[in-house]
């Protein structure tokens, strides 16, 4: 297990590499940011020879690349246009979309899971097609709609919640846009647990487990989910990735400046250190959250093993 | 025991995964405090550097806290002394600027004429990249401090020289009467000497001569301003500080506004702008500010600029109706045009409401005639390139194609193009690699005409994207230059605009509007002409 943990790790880095000079090449084929930075005037030329001698946009991309990788190893992730240093704008954005994602996560587990699991257990019943059509109505309306439905009912009309977050990001100003974030990844998670619970429930051991005479709630929380939530954590693990990064949209709306805003701003602005240096810690979670999910296989299903 | 090791190595996982994502953070609570303004702001592009930074955002800021030699009036848009004792001059070429005694920086140090003349010098030596660094380039020995190509070869500005304490004299490349006009610009502020010595310490917190203090400031986040002590101006605040919120997004900030957690905001999105009167039961107000939006065309192309084609040019701006896009594209958000400047500069620096005439009038018939008589559109097909990535131009260059699609009865005359990127786009037309017409926006640095005419029209002006050349323009320029009366020197400019216009170098489109709605904590909320509050105006119900 241990190999495998490292070998896993050490997969990563190629993954690295690749992916930051991908995104590398693809901010750089937007073109020239100078010209942008001086609005509808044309730049001095003396001021924007300086300004590309500074960003070394004069050297090859292969060369760029270079001294950015080589920044990064020094822990260096650049400078944005406006002079913070990109890894300060990390420290402040980051925690906030990771509150967000938490506060998102936990909703998808907790009300995702128990609807499946009120569901898969009551087949159907009326629990259970409810379930379905509120889950189908979920995933068919896009996040923005019911984020800026939500913002003006729940916020301006109602005056339930304030309609923007504060810099602080409390915890409670979270419940809102985590809802919005939560609620397609929510639906499936409803639905796969359901299709999972109603399969397993009528499986051998279950069977076996019920006439052993163990207490029902020993048969359902230990036996059926245990070996329900397979799909579903791997579902749950890949959600992670997905949810960091369509907190972009609901960030927006919830005026949150984690890494959606930063990203949005260094896009706009095409300033590579900003975006490569965003996406690539991205790409790292996306990574680690994978392989979680592949060594909680273990934990939860004994018959695999990794070598 | 599987299973336990098993978790053992999850767990480590786990740290390893949390290890890469979790940052520390401070934070800083951001309640309604008693008397404070809360006001919606962005992230700005650049360091609050005064000679770097050319946006709104920034200068929203740089407004508050520095008070320039000249001061513009909010309502009349007048350059009136400020820290500037006199400006005088014999020749309209050498200056003499004598600065107010006893003014402060915020944090204690004086301000005197060695503020001004270090500033500036930084501001243009060409190593320090700052982007206002054209504004200093009628001084003499900017050639020195920031050649075109290589590395400079003086430090400081050959024309500026301290005299006393609260004196420095300026001289100018070519006589420029109306050069002090500029001073109230933002690229003209003092600096402390903190803003040298200890720049990252400036960076962090930007200390300045002007009404507002920088409190604290929470970069991408909020900044708190409160009244500067050390400021014996005339305008003072009338409220006990400013807190400009960092918003995501224009709509959340309007969320915010209806619902109280917001008293001012400048940035009222598009979409709502027709129910804003409403949704903000009348706190909301929408004035023409110093921006001009056109259409130019590339001169350099001979299609566009063999003889005949004023005759098209002419044709096509008669072609568009105006005041239908501005009504129904821009909901009377953009006001149509009638010359080459802005309604805020007032009849006194150089606006005319009729400068322009027939050719910013919609008059189809004549409109048609014209175009055909000059030997109709080149190729029969025009486009309007603009920049997709931004400020939604797709809907008023479809909507002036149509109409002039409608004009000429070929609904394929005309056509917008789309760039992908504001940075391709400005690229391709500085490079003069436009084939055919282009958007083109001027947001003014300085309410005074010159400033809409030099850069962008003179024989190859630092703006001049359509590269019009014309003597005539040229001597007219030199004139007004070194004219000493004020008066004499706007007519001068404004024949030299009528020059302009009777080519056609541009389609005139419309003046910008500022926008601002305010919450009913507040009052007296006015824009200037920057499109900017007048922070120091507000006052707050208590």
């Amino acid at each position: 297990m241990g190999r495998y943990v490292i070998r896993r790790l050490l997969q990563m880095v190629p993954v690295f590499i690749g992916t930051t000079f991908l995104i590398f090449v693809m901010v750089y084929a937007l073109g020239d940011p100078v010209a942008a930075m001086f609005g509808d005037r044309t730049p001095d030329p003396a001021t924007a020879a300086q300004i590309r001698e500074s960003l070394h946009l004069n050297d090859p991309l292969w060369s760029q690349y270079l001294q950015y990788m080589a920044g990064i190893f020094q822990g260096d992730f650049g400078t944005a246009f406006n002079g913070t240093p990109v890894a300060e704008l990390m420290g402040s954005a980051f925690p906030n979309t990771v509150k967000l994602t938490l506060v998102a996560f936990a909703i998808e587990v907790v009300v995702g899971v128990g609807l499946g699991v009120v569901a898969g257990l009551r087949r159907g019943r009326f629990v259970d097609t409810g379930v379905l059509v509120f889950t189908l109505l979920v995933i068919s309306i896009p996040t923005f709609v019911t984020g800026y439905l939500l913002q003006y009912f729940v916020g301006v009309k109602l005056g339930w919640a304030a309609p923007a977050v504060s810099v602080d990001v409390r915890l409670d100003e979270l419940i809102l846009p985590g809802i919005v974030l939560a609620g397609v990844s929510l639906a499936y998670v409803a639905r796969l647990t359901r299709t999972s619970i109603a399969e397993n429930i009528r499986s051998d051991y279950i069977r076996t487990a019920t006439a052993k005479g163990l207490p029902r709630r020993r048969v359902v929380g230990v036996h059926l989910l245990r070996n329900s939530l397979i799909p579903v954590i791997t579902f749950l693990g890949t959600d992670i990735g997905a949810l960091m990064g369509g907190a972009i949209v609901t960030e927006r709306i919830f005026n949150i400046q984690g890494v959606g805003y930063q990203l949005y701003q260094g896009i706009l602005r095409q300033n590579s250190p900003t975006v490569v240096g965003f996406v690539t810690i991205l790409v790292v979670v996306f990574l680690a959250a994978n392989l979680i999910v592949d060594l909680l296989y273990a934990v939860l299903d004994p018959r695999i093993r990794y070598a | 025991m599987r299973g336990a090791k098993s978790a053992t190595w999850v767990a480590g996982a786990i740290v390893v995964a949390l290890g890469a994502t979790a940052c520390g953070g401070g934070s800083s609570s951001s309640s309604a405090e008693a008397g404070v303004v809360r006001a919606n702001w962005g992230d700005p592009q650049n360091p609050l550097e005064p000679a770097n930074t050319n946006e709104v955002l920034g200068g929203k800021v740089l407004d508050m806290i520095f008070s320039n030699l000249k001061r513009y009036d909010p309502k009349t848009g007048e350059a009136k002394n400020a820290s500037a004792e006199s400006i005088e001059s014999k020749d309209q070429q050498n200056f003499t600027i004598k600065v107010k005694k006893g003014l402060k920086f915020s944090n204690g140090e004086p301000v005197t004429a060695q503020s001004f003349v270090d500033a500036w010098n930084y501001g243009a030596l060409s190593t320090n990249t700052q982007k206002n660094s054209y504004f200093f380039a009628d001084i003499e020995g900017y050639d020195k401090v920031a050649p075109a190509e290589g590395k400079p070869t003086a430090k400081t500005l050959s024309g500026l020289k301290v005299v006393d304490d609260h004196t420095f004299t300026v001289k100018l490349n070519q006589k420029l009467s109306t050069w002090p006009v500029r001073l109230g610009y933002n690229a003209f502020a003092p600096l402390p000497k903190m803003f040298f010595d200890k720049h990252d310490e400036y960076l962090a917190k930007p200390v300045g001569n002007g009404p507002y203090a920088v409190e604290s400031y929470d970069k991408g986040k909020q900044m708190k301003l409160v009244p500067n002590k050390n400021f014996t101006g005339e305008n003072k605040p009338q409220n006990k500080g400013v807190l400009l919120k960092v918003y995501t997004d224009s709509n959340a900030a309007y969320a915010d506004l209806q619902s109280g957690n917001l008293d001012v905001n400048d940035d009222i999105p598009a979409e709502q702008i027709k129910n804003a009167k409403s949704d903000l039961k009348g706190n909301y107000l929408s004035q023409p500010a110093g921006i001009m939006q056109a259409v130019t065309f590339p001169l350099y192309k001979a299609e566009w600029n063999k003889d005949g084609m004023e005759k098209v040019r002419k044709g096509l701006s008669m072609a568009i109706d105006r005041k239908a896009i501005t009504d129904k594209v821009y909901n009377g958000t953009r006001t149509p045009a009638t010359d080459l400047t802005s309604p805020v500069l007032g009849d006194a620096n150089g606006y005319s409401k009729d400068v322009c005439g027939d050719t910013c009038t919609y008059n189809p018939a004549e409109a048609k005639k014209l175009i055909a008589e000059g030997g109709g559109i080149p190729g029969g097909k025009m486009t309007i390139s603009y920049n997709a990535d931004k400020d939604s131009h797709k809907q008023w260059v479809d909507a002036v194609c149509n109409s002039i699609n409608n004009v000429v009865g070929d609904d394929k005359a005309c056509v917008g193009n789309p760039v992908g990127t504001f940075g391709d786009f400005r690229n391709q037309i500085t490079k003069g690699e436009m084939a055919m017409p282009f958007r083109a926006g001027w947001q003014m640095d300085y309410p005074q005409i010159e400033n809409f005419l030099t850069p962008l029209y003179a024989t190859g002006g630092a703006s001049n994207d359509a590269k019009f050349s014309d003597p005539k323009f040229d001597e007219l320029l030199k004139q007004a230059g070194a004219e000493a009366d004020t008066k004499k020197a706007t007519d001068l400019y404004k024949q030299a605009e009528k020059v302009v216009l009777d080519k056609v170098v541009s389609i005139p489109l419309w003046y910008q509007n500022g926008t601002a709605g305010w919450s009913e904590k507040v009052s007296d909320v006015h824009i200037n002409a920057f499109s900017l509050p007048v922070f120091t105006d507000i006052k707050v119900k208590s």
